[in-house]
């Protein structure tokens, strides 16, 4: 089978700095991935790629059937990033920012609905401007339109980051909910024991390159 | 495209109304600009004369603060990644953004000319002509002014460099815009469409080069 994210020997720069310097990387349709490694590993710069919002330089990077190096822009409609900024209008209120960003991407008023409500959003919260929001509450709200858009990629930026008890049990439960609807999840994470207890595989990251990734029975040739 | 066009002209609306900074800053600065005008020439005829001018120095100087709120709220806390990853037709948000700073500044145009009216005494004739080169005008400054927003939005220095980039672009517009409501005025219209036809071209080109050149600005800033 084609994995979903093939990376060989890829290379991405932050200014000069490889922040990604030849990554390799398979990982398969409906896996839920664990990224580890320390800070300024290059975590969130291979989100970043996948999300096709970084430039691959060099080396093989393939997203969802499409070539990073040549189209991507192609993936971005395709993949959901919670990345450390929540991609909310201070101003907007909760519902305004959940229904503009999921009407941005074609969802289903009836899937907004439903990703407002499993996220705790339906009640007194709905009319809040998103300015008044605690940290864990706009995360909340970040992961209502990821919900509610139904991306076929997950990829997740310390998604348990500023979240309560409850908050970090329902990153868990929508994260097996989206894998169990065939989605594929990548999640950095330094919050090791969590992730560790969701994820199918680990992959370890340090100094921009892989140095630790079993490969998936799915991926291996036969 | 005209799908994400509206859809972001009603979030940008939307947002404006609720946090009215059109409405408590930058219309409120408008007024006080017409203000300072009076006092420093402090001449009624002189300031009937230049009224034309004057009233569109002020609506420049306020579509560069509308502008600029327009495009820096796509650069705060990941909503201009949120939008690359949108899937929104990277043209439809350059109308949308445009469409939205002409509502605005052409409310704020109904603002400053009852402004003028009554601070500077000045009369409104040729209103057919008036209308099409305010909104001929307003669309024009619009759409020039959202491809340079968005190309200074990601600059740390964007907020200086917008007016340095902006304005002597669209002083194409302040002549023709000028020219037409002197012309409107004088009770000579023939004078003044051949004016609205220059604003109309100007308005024309930037919205065809917005079109096919946001996303490349989009992705630079």
């Amino acid at each position: 089978m084609e994995p979903l994210i093939h990376f060989r020997g890829a290379v991405s720069l932050l200014g000069r700095f490889p922040a990604l310097a030849g990554v390799d990387l398979d990982v398969a349709g409906g896996e839920i991935v664990l990224l580890q490694g320390p800070n300024g590993a290059g975590k969130t710069t291979l989100l970043r790629c996948c999300a096709g919002l970084v430039p691959v330089v060099d080396g093989t990077a393939t997203v969802l059937g499409h070539d990073l190096r040549r189209s991507r822009k192609a993936v971005r409609s395709r993949v959901g990033l919670l990345g450390h900024a929540s991609g909310l209008y201070d101003e907007l209120t909760v519902e305004d920012n959940v229904r503009f960003w999921s009407r941005a991407a074609k969802a289903r008023p009836v899937d907004v609905d439903a990703a407002m409500a499993q996220l705790g959003l339906d009640g007194r919260l709905r009319d809040v401007p998103v300015a008044r929001l605690s940290a864990g509450q706009r995360r909340r709200t970040a992961l209502a339109v990821l919900v509610a858009r139904r991306p076929e990629l997950w990829l997740l930026d310390e998604p348990h980051a500023g979240l309560d008890v409850d908050g970090r049990d329902l990153v868990d439960r929508l994260v097996g909910e989206a894998a169990r609807a065939g989605a594929t999840v990548l999640i950095a994470s330094h919050d090791h024991d969590r992730a560790v207890a969701i994820a199918d595989r680990c992959v370890t990251i340090a100094g921009g390159i892989v140095v630790a990734a079993p490969v998936p029975e799915v991926v291996r040739a036969p | 495209m005209l799908h994400d066009a509206l859809l972001v002209a009603g979030k940008d609306l939307r947002l404006e109304a609720r946090s009215r900074v059109t409405t408590n800053l930058v219309a409120p600065f408008a007024v006080m600009v017409l203000l300072l005008f009076a006092f420093a020439l402090d001449d009624a005829d002189v300031l009937v004369s230049a009224t034309p001018g004057l009233f569109w120095i002020t609506v420049l100087f306020a579509a560069l603060l509308a502008i600029q709120r327009a495009f820096s709220i796509e650069s705060a806390d990941g909503t201009g990644d949120a939008l690359r990853l949108s899937g929104l037709d990277p043209a439809g948000v350059f109308l949308g953004k445009a469409g939205a700073v002409v509502v605005q500044l052409l409310a704020l145009e109904v603002l400053l000319g009852i402004g003028v009216a009554l601070l500077y005494g000045a009369s409104l004739g040729g209103p057919v002509l008036l209308v099409a080169t305010a909104l001929a005008a307003t669309v024009g400054v619009a759409a020039a002014g959202s491809l340079y927003g968005v190309l200074a939005a990601g600059l740390r220095i964007g907020a200086t460099l917008l007016p340095l980039l902006l304005l002597p672009v669209v002083a194409p517009v302040l002549i023709a815009a000028t020219q037409a409501f002197i012309a409107a005025a004088q009770g000579v219209p023939g004078e003044g469409w051949r004016w609205f036809g220059l604003l109309a071209v100007f308005a024309l080109i930037y919205i065809t080069f917005g079109i096919f050149a946001f996303e490349s600005l989009l992705e630079e800033s």
